[in-house]
Formats: structure tokens, C-alpha cells, sequence
């Protein structure tokens, strides 16, 4: 196992909604897609951020192990797999030390890439931003195409996938394009879960602190109803 | 059936009782049985008289002439035909007693605060007899008086009661209360040695006060229509022959924390027996326990706004220790540690009793559930780590106040309240001189007066200031607690211990994070102070970043760690009195706002008047890594070198603690699994949003029951000052998008 250098956004030590468990969160620095509702603006730009050796972080990791021995680790961004090298000697290393592993993903890099990893890592949480391709380069940018391949992929080597899906009033919480995405990801079997997260705006200050424009400034947090209807559009119970 | 087990019945000896009768409970919360109607209905009542009690300014009602004794006061009751449970400090609920002992001036400002006068008969009473107060006063030295006032040592009880001490109330209930006093005066018979010095005159003096105050608890009991002189036989007389002892002490004491020791397995013995029996139901021994800790939730000190303002509310800390280990390795959780529980679902979330779970990994997973889910609905629930306390101090230990556990029965505290440490770097900084009133309070150890500050200076100098800051502490609390044992010995209590007790000196640090911050500013950054014209800093200037405090970053972390085994090593080598054992506790409960107040700015950027974090908290704001790294920052602090209590608090927002119901409870269970297992010492748990805090703050009314823990104890939030509310808001609160 190779000691790799990358860049990393921050940690969180306590991560209880990113995956089973309770998980230390990686946040990798860096992602070629620009969402509009994203609340991490500031883990987009590339080579940026905290260098560290992937032997430095899986020793920090470690050191939670009481913590997190029931739940695992969780790489997310940024885009975890825009660093492939590193990313996977990290997961490497947290599973040779007996600890399970997710990449939080929004299937935004070729299979090319992404293949030996996506093996390799006990799950993944599988950003589907929509499947409206009209939508899709203007709400999301990049191509949605290496998406379906992701899921597909994990389809045939039946790797557990968490979907998780952001419902933004007025771009996804619409009543059509929920049917069109719970109807496509009923035929799949690797999907253990369906996450539905209510699009928020507590990131909308870094967009400012960046410089950027925040296109969603008048669009409102979806209302408890509206997130009933969306789980039981795709079938949630709990 | 009878209670098996012969050792207890020849000698006392509760703990053998327990381990004899027990029976533990690894099954799950659906057996538990919802509250009565004539609970329902107690506690509506109750909750009325509360509403009125706060429409009032906090106190409903002053009993401002009858000095406060045992058995001074006729029977009160709520509404008697429905209580099962009976007893009342005074003669109505929530009516004060005035308990003038520990000081009359604090009586006279209280009166003069809620609007009433003293009492001509009282005030002559207290013409001829001599408080604690007076005597503390009539001992101190002037360089005392000046760290008091100050504020470099803070909260000391040298104006009330001192607190902290738990009778062992079990023993009424096991033995009744004439074999008790057989044994006492078995006790004073003995003692009867060769040289009849100060020592020994003490103590036959103390266990002749002991039997007094025996007998006047059976006939406070006799008011209330029970003889309490022979063994409870049910689980309805158990309760109530404890109940009694406990009424006894907080009529007699107002102390500082009176906790109620670990009396629900012991409860459960006689429970198990009953329900076995058929003798009572599960609802009828539900209902019992309701209502007696609806009576632990009305109990209510005298004391000044100031004092509330240092604490918050009106603190009891009736803190009841749940669950543990016993030696065998069997857990001694039982269905009454549900019970407990289950009163904060029945009536309601409330800060009082403590509720503290002794947790330990191997705990039947059932109840860890089961206290994870009880917390995330109440936030109202404290956790301690068992294996850490049950090496030390065996399988029958409670927690007096918050954090300090000791054998029940068999050793007490003479309680310090705290040093102020952040104070002290400060006098280091400033040559001994007070960065609030310019004067010289400490040795004059010359003002460092470099551009910027160097770390061995500092650290050459707080050394000597915390010296000079350990013996005076000490010193101090000698006086303290040889007064408070001649003018306000808590008699009652101390009957229900054994006789051969160990004591300890119990003294507290405010402000680590502070002074770990600020070490590593000096050490990692470079730090400016700004003098002012006498020369004194009242500001720095940080250039650069450095390591903090709750990132697990052991830069910081040592830093901490040391601060905390120094202090303690200086403490231990000094005289006590009456030989007893120096400890340290890590502990502010809300007192971190006022201590900050009373503090100048400190190198780590912390401005002047704002507050500290509360207890062994690392500052807010400035953990980055999330909750987890700060856990095992706090868990590195040394228990060995901080025996009375390390506390930490934790608040998160429940959408971060895991999406579903079962998520955040098994989240939780997980998250303490592994502080513990991390050698963490105490946690308090809060799930909360902040906008109900917020709201809370503006509509008191609509949130008469909201509870939240603060370092060590748990408040109703509607009862704290609006800075401390403010303190608590800006508080880490751990959320995750």
C-alpha cells in the first residue's frame, strides 16, 4: 500500500448522516461540478486546501477507532475521486485496519478512473442530481452519463449504494421529475437506501465570502408535505 | 419470601443487602406503566403552583419565622387524600424555610430580595448564637478576603451550607431508624481513649448530635402519621422511610448540592419482592415513584439572586447515581432504573433529580438504548464513566453535585468551589497585580515587560503563582470547613455515614481552556500584550495561528494536561483540615459566565468579561474538527490528578446525531461507548435545536419544562440569567448539513 499525498478540505470526526454509523468524515478539496445548491463552495477549486500524506490521515483516523468501529470512514468533497491515487490508498489502509469504508460521490468521474476504487470501498453514496437532461448542465454542469455508468457499474458487481438526491423547490422537488427518477431506480439492487435532503441555504454565505453569485437566493427550503409527498413518490417509509 | 443475606443484618451494610437481593433487569422499556391519575393530577397542581412561583420572581413563598430544624414545621401536603408519597419541607409546597445556620446575613439579604423582613424573634435568636458565616469571617486574613473579592478564588461556601455530603438515606428504610441509633451509641461508647484531645471530644460531641438528630426525624415522621423506628416492609415504606431521611437533611441543610446517593436498585430489592408477591402492581409502584420524584423536583432553597446568578435557577442537585457495574461483573441495572427514567416521560423533562447514568461499556445494551433515547426526548440525563470510578471507589459509590463520586456512607467532601486560573495567568502577566482593580493581590513577582510574551517567562512565573495560589486556597478552605463543622454540622447526614470516614478536601479550577489556549498562543503564535497607564495588560494582539484545545492536537492537549497535574500536585502538598484528602475538580456548571465576567482579556484572544467555557469544555468556536476530537481532547485530562471530576458538556442538534429515531439512538450509544472507552470522565448530553432555545427566550411561558445540561447538572432554561442563556446558544452547538 502506497503512502500517497492529497488534498484534503477538513474533517469531521462526528459524521452520523453521511453513511451507517458514526464516521469520521474526510472532506477532499476539489470538484469540476459547479451545483447550484452547493453548500461546500469553498472544497471546489483544485490543489487547495491541506496537503497530507494518506499514512498522516489514516493515523489520525485510527485514533477514532473506539468511536467509529461500529460505523467507518466516509470520503466526500469535493469530489473524493478526482484524487483516485489517494483515495485509494486510503481506503486501502482504513480497511487493512479492519474499518469500513464509503465514497460519498456525485459519479462525476470516468469509470476509467473510478473502477478499481468503486471495488475496492464497501459502499457508496451516490449523489443523483437529476436525471432531466435538459436540467442537468446548467443545475449541475459536467456530463450525466458517467452517473448512470457509476450505478450500472455497481449494479453488476453488486456493490451497496446509498442514492441520495437534493430536493431544490421549483428544479427537482417537481412532481414529474421525482416519478422519472423513482421509476428509473426501482429496477436496480444494489440501491439499499434512497436519501431524500431538503435543499437549505446555510451555505449560502461562503458563495458570498467567495465572490461568487448565488442563484438561489429566493428559492425557499421545501415544506414538511412536500417531503412527505417526495418520500412516498419514491417509496420511503421510515 | 424474605431478603437473603446475613452480613447486613449483623452489621451495617447496605452494599451487602444489594448484592444479596438484586436482581438485574437486561430487558427492555415496554414494561414500564404511564403515569397515574392522582399523579396526573399532583402534578398539574404542582405545575400550577410553579407557574405562580415564577410570576412571582422565583419564590412563591417565605416561611420567614420558623428557624428551619428537622422537625420545626407541621405536616405539609399537596392534596392529601391523592399523595402516596407524603412529606414537605415546610408546611405548603414551595413554601421556603429560612435556614440560618450557615449565615443569617444571607437570610436577611434573601428576605430583604423577595420582599419580606426579618423576623424580630429570629434576629434575637442570632443575637446570641453564632453562624458559620460569622465564623469564617472572624478567621479570615486580609490576603483572603482579597482573592475573594477578586474573584481569583470564587464560590466558596463560606456563607451557606457547604453541601456535598450524601447521607446513606438507604439505612432508614433497611434498618429503621432505633437501630441505627443502637449503633451510634455503640459508637460513642467506644470512643474512649486515654488522651481526650480535640479529636476524639469532636467526635463524641458529633455522634451525640447524630442520635439527637435521629430522633427528631422519627418524630417529623410521627407528624406525618409513620413510625420509622423498625425496617420499611414494602416498596411503598421503603420509599417513604428514604424519603423522610432525605426530607430530614434539606430541612436541616441548605447546602450546595444535596444529592440523593444510589438508592434505586436498593429500591428494587423490595420492588421485585412486592411485584413477586403480588403485594403491588406495576402501575402502584410506578405511581410510588412518581410521586416521590415529583417531591424531589419541589424542593427549594432560600437564597439570594446573586447566588442564582452564580448557578442559575435554584440548584438542589439531587443527583441519583443509575446503573454501574457490581465486582462480580453483573450490571446493577435494574427495572428501577427504568423507573427513574421513566419520570421524565411521565411528568415531564426537569432539571431535578440529577439524573446520572454510571456508564460502562458492558452495560446490558437494552438500557444504553434505552438512556440514549430518554436523552435525545429530555436532554436531561448526565453520564459518568464507571469503570474509571468503581477502581477507585468500589460498587457502591453516588455522585455528590455533579461530578464527585465518593462511597455512600463512607466518605464526604468539604466542598471548595474553584480557583480561577485564567486569573492566575493573568497575575503571572501582570506581576501579581489584579488586571481588574490594579492592585497587588499576589507576592509581587515583578510584571513581565517584554514586547512580546515569552513562554518560559510565563511559565516560570505562573508557576509561582499558582504557589502562592495553592496555599491560599487551601488555607481558606481550612477555615471554611472548621467553621462550617462547629456552627452547622449537617448532623443528620453525618448519621447516616459510618463513623471512620475518608475526607476530602474538595477544590476546582475554572477556566483550563483558557489558560491552555493561551499557553500555546505564547508558545506557537506570537502574543502583544497592550498595557494600560499602570502598566498592566489588558489586551494582546495574536499574530499567527496556534494549536487549540479540542482538536485533538496533542500540542494543545498537553498543555491542558499539564496545567491540570501541576495545579493538583501543588494542592496535594499542603495541610488539611482534619486530614482530609486534596482532589480537584474540572466543574463550573454555569459559574463560567460570572468567573469570565470577573476576568481581563487572556492571550488567546478571549476578550475581557466573556465567559469561559463551562467546566473542562474546550473554548467555542474553536474546535474544528468536529465533536469527537473534542471528546478525546477532554478525555486526555488525567481523572488520577482531577479525582473530584472532570465535566464536559456536549450539545448537538438532533438532525445531526443520525436521520432516524434508531440512527440517533444507536449514534449515541456509540458516541458514549467510545468517550468512555477513551477514559472520558463525565458528559452531559444535550439534543436540542437552537431555535427552540431562542424561542424560549422570548416566550418563557410556552417552555415552563425545557431542560438543558450545563456543566455537571441540568437547569430549566427558563430560569437562567439572559447571559447564561446567551452562553448557552453560543455554545458549540455540533450540527452537520
Amino acid at each position: 500500500m502506497e503512502n500517497m499525498e492529497g488534498w484534503i478540505h477538513s474533517v469531521e470526526t462526528f459524521g452520523a448522516v453521511d453513511g451507517p454509523g458514526v464516521r469520521y468524515v474526510v472532506f477532499f478539496q476539489g470538484c469540476k461540478l459547479r451545483c447550484l445548491y452547493c453548500h461546500n463552495p469553498d472544497s471546489w477549486k483544485i490543489c487547495e486546501g491541506q496537503l497530507i500524506s494518506s499514512d498522516d490521515l489514516v493515523r489520525d483516523i485510527l485514533d477514532y477507532k473506539n468511536f467509529i468501529k461500529k460505523g467507518g470512514v466516509t470520503f466526500s468533497g469535493g469530489e473524493p475521486l478526482l484524487q483516485p491515487k489517494f483515495l485509494l490508498s486510503l481506503i486501502q489502509k482504513c480497511k487493512a485496519n479492519g474499518l469500513h469504508t464509503a465514497i460519498d460521490t456525485a459519479g462525476s468521474v470516468s469509470l476509467a478512473v473510478s473502477e478499481e476504487i468503486i471495488r475496492e470501498a464497501d459502499m457508496l453514496l451516490l449523489d443523483m442530481k437529476t436525471l432531466d437532461k435538459e436540467l442537468f448542465p446548467s443545475y449541475i454542469g459536467g456530463d450525466m452519463q458517467t452517473v448512470l455508468d457509476t450505478l450500472d457499474f455497481c449494479e453488476s458487481i453488486g456493490k451497496p449504494v446509498w442514492i441520495r438526491h437534493v430536493l431544490v423547490p421549483g428544479y427537482t422537488l417537481v412532481k414529474e421529475r421525482m416519478e422519472q427518477l423513482a421509476e428509473y431506480l426501482k429496477n436496480y439492487k444494489c440501491i439499499e437506501k434512497v436519501e431524500l435532503l431538503p435543499f437549505h441555504k446555510m451555505g449560502e454565505y461562503k458563495w458570498e465570502e467567495l465572490g461568487y453569485d448565488y442563484h438561489l437566493t429566493d428559492v425557499r427550503t421545501p415544506t414538511d408535505e412536500e417531503m412527505a409527498l417526495a418520500k412516498q413518490i419514491f417509496g420511503i417509509t421510515e | 419470601m424474605e431478603f437473603k443475606g446475613e452480613l447486613w443484618q449483623n452489621e451495617i451494610n447496605v452494599r451487602d443487602f444489594i448484592s444479596q437481593n438484586y436482581t438485574e433487569y437486561c430487558g427492555d422499556d415496554s414494561f414500564l406503566a404511564p403515569a397515574t391519575e392522582s399523579t396526573l393530577a399532583l402534578w398539574k397542581r404542582l405545575s400550577e403552583l410553579m407557574q405562580v412561583e415564577r410570576e412571582r420572581g422565583g419564590v412563591y413563598d417565605i416561611d420567614e419565622k420558623t428557624i428551619s430544624t428537622i422537625s420545626a414545621h407541621n405536616p405539609g401536603y399537596i392534596q392529601k387524600e391523592l399523595e402516596k408519597i407524603v412529606g414537605l419541607q415546610t408546611d405548603e409546597p414551595l413554601k421556603r424555610a429560612i435556614m440560618p445556620f450557615g449565615g443569617i446575613r444571607l437570610v436577611y439579604n434573601s428576605l430583604e430580595a423577595y420582599g419580606k423582613q426579618m423576623d424580630p424573634e429570629v434576629a434575637n435568636v442570632f443575637k446570641y448564637r453564632k453562624t458559620h458565616n460569622d465564623g469564617v469571617f472572624d478567621a479570615y486574613t486580609d490576603e483572603m478576603k482579597k482573592a475573594r473579592h477578586t474573584g481569583i478564588i470564587t464560590g466558596l461556601p463560606d456563607a451557606y451550607g457547604r453541601g456535598r455530603i450524601i447521607g446513606d438515606y438507604r439505612r432508614i428504610a433497611l434498618y429503621g431508624v432505633d437501630f441505627l441509633i443502637q449503633k451510634k451509641e455503640e459508637a460513642k461508647k467506644a470512643i474512649n481513649p486515654t488522651i481526650m484531645d480535640s479529636p476524639h471530644i469532636r467526635l463524641r460531641e458529633e455522634i451525640s448530635e447524630q442520635i439527637r438528630a435521629l430522633k427528631e426525624l422519627k418524630v417529623m415522621a410521627a407528624s406525618y402519621g409513620f413510625d420509622i423506628s423498625k425496617p420499611a416492609t414494602d416498596t411503598k415504606e421503603a420509599i417513604q422511610w428514604l424519603y423522610f431521611g432525605y426530607l430530614g437533611a434539606v430541612k436541616e441543610q441548605n447546602g450546595a448540592a444535596m444529592s440523593i446517593g444510589r438508592i434505586s436498585t436498593f429500591l428494587d430489592c423490595y420492588a421485585e419482592r412486592d411485584l413477586q408477591n403480588g403485594i403491588y402492581t406495576e402501575s402502584e409502584i410506578q405511581e410510588f415513584v412518581d410521586q416521590f420524584i415529583m417531591k424531589l423536583r419541589i424542593v427549594r432553597f432560600l437564597r439570594t439572586p446573586a447566588y442564582d446568578e452564580l448557578f442559575s435557577g435554584d440548584p438542589t442537585w439531587i443527583t441519583e447515581a443509575l446503573g454501574g457495574m457490581a465486582k462480580d461483573g453483573k450490571s446493577l441495572v435494574t427495572k428501577m432504573s427504568y423507573r427513574f427514567l421513566h419520570t421524565l416521560s411521565n411528568l415531564g423533562p426537569a432539571p431535578e433529580p440529577n439524573m446520572t447514568v454510571l456508564w460502562s461499556e458492558k452495560l446490558p445494551e437494552n438500557f444504553k438504548r434505552y438512556c440514549a433515547k430518554v436523552s435525545i426526548q429530555t436532554s436531561s440525563i448526565q453520564y459518568e464513566n464507571d469503570e474509571l470510578m468503581s477502581n477507585l471507589f468500589g460498587d457502591d459509590y453516588g455522585i455528590a453535585c455533579c461530578v464527585s463520586a465518593m462511597r455512600i456512607g463512607k466518605q464526604m467532601q468539604f466542598f471548595g468551589a474553584r480557583a480561577n486560573l485564567a486569573k492566575a495567568l493573568l497575575y503571572a502577566i501582570n506581576g501579581g497585580k489584579d488586571e481588574k482593580y490594579f492592585e497587588q493581590v499576589a507576592p509581587e513577582i515583578g510584571a513581565i515587560t517584554s514586547e512580546y510574551l515569552d513562554y518560559d517567562e510565563v511559565m516560570a512565573k505562573f508557576d509561582k503563582i499558582c504557589d502562592w495560589l495553592a496555599e491560599l486556597y487551601i488555607n481558606t478552605l481550612n477555615i471554611i470547613h472548621y467553621m462550617h463543622d462547629k456552627y452547622c454540622y449537617e448532623k443528620l447526614e453525618m448519621a447516616l455515614h459510618d463513623e471512620e470516614i475518608l475526607r476530602t478536601s474538595a477544590c476546582g479550577m475554572a477556566g483550563l481552556s483558557v489558560v491552555a489556549d493561551s499557553l500555546s498562543a505564547i508558545k506557537y503564535a506570537k502574543v502583544k500584550p497592550i498595557r494600560n497607564e499602570h502598566g498592566i495588560a489588558v489586551d494582546f494582539e495574536i499574530e499567527g495561528d496556534y494549536p487549540k484545545y479540542g482538536n485533538n492536537d496533542p500540542k494543545a492537549d498537553e498543555i491542558a494536561v499539564s496545567i491540570v497535574e501541576n495545579f493538583m500536585k501543588k494542592l496535594s502538598q499542603h495541610t488539611t483540615y482534619r486530614n482530609s484528602k486534596p482532589t480537584m475538580s474540572i466543574l463550573t456548571i454555569t459559574s463560567n459566565v460570572v468567573y469570565g465576567k470577573k476576568t481581563g482579556s487572556t492571550p488567546d484572544g478571549r476578550k475581557a468579561g466573556e465567559p469561559f467555557a463551562p467546566g473542562a469544555n474546550p473554548m467555542h468556536g474553536r474546535d474544528s474538527k468536529g465533536c469527537i476530537a473534542s471528546m478525546k481532547s477532554v478525555a486526555k485530562l488525567p481523572y488520577e490528578y482531577s479525582e473530584d471530576g472532570i465535566s464536559y458538556t456536549f450539545s448537538i442538534v438532533p438532525s445531526a446525531l443520525g436521520k432516524t429515531e434508531e440512527e440517533k439512538i444507536n449514534n449515541l450509544v456509540s458516541l458514549m461507548d467510545g468517550y468512555f472507552g477513551d477514559t472520558g470522565h463525565h458528559i452531559n448530553v444535550n439534543v436540542i435545536n437552537k431555535d427552540i432555545l431562542l424561542d424560549a427566550m422570548d416566550h418563557p411561558e410556552k417552555y415552563p419544562q425545557l431542560t438543558i445540561r450545563v456543566s455537571g447538572y441540568a437547569v430549566n432554561f427558563i430560569k437562567l440569567t439572559r447571559e447564561q442563556q446567551m452562553d448557552v446558544i453560543n455554545r458549540t452547538f455540533h450540527t452537520r448539513f
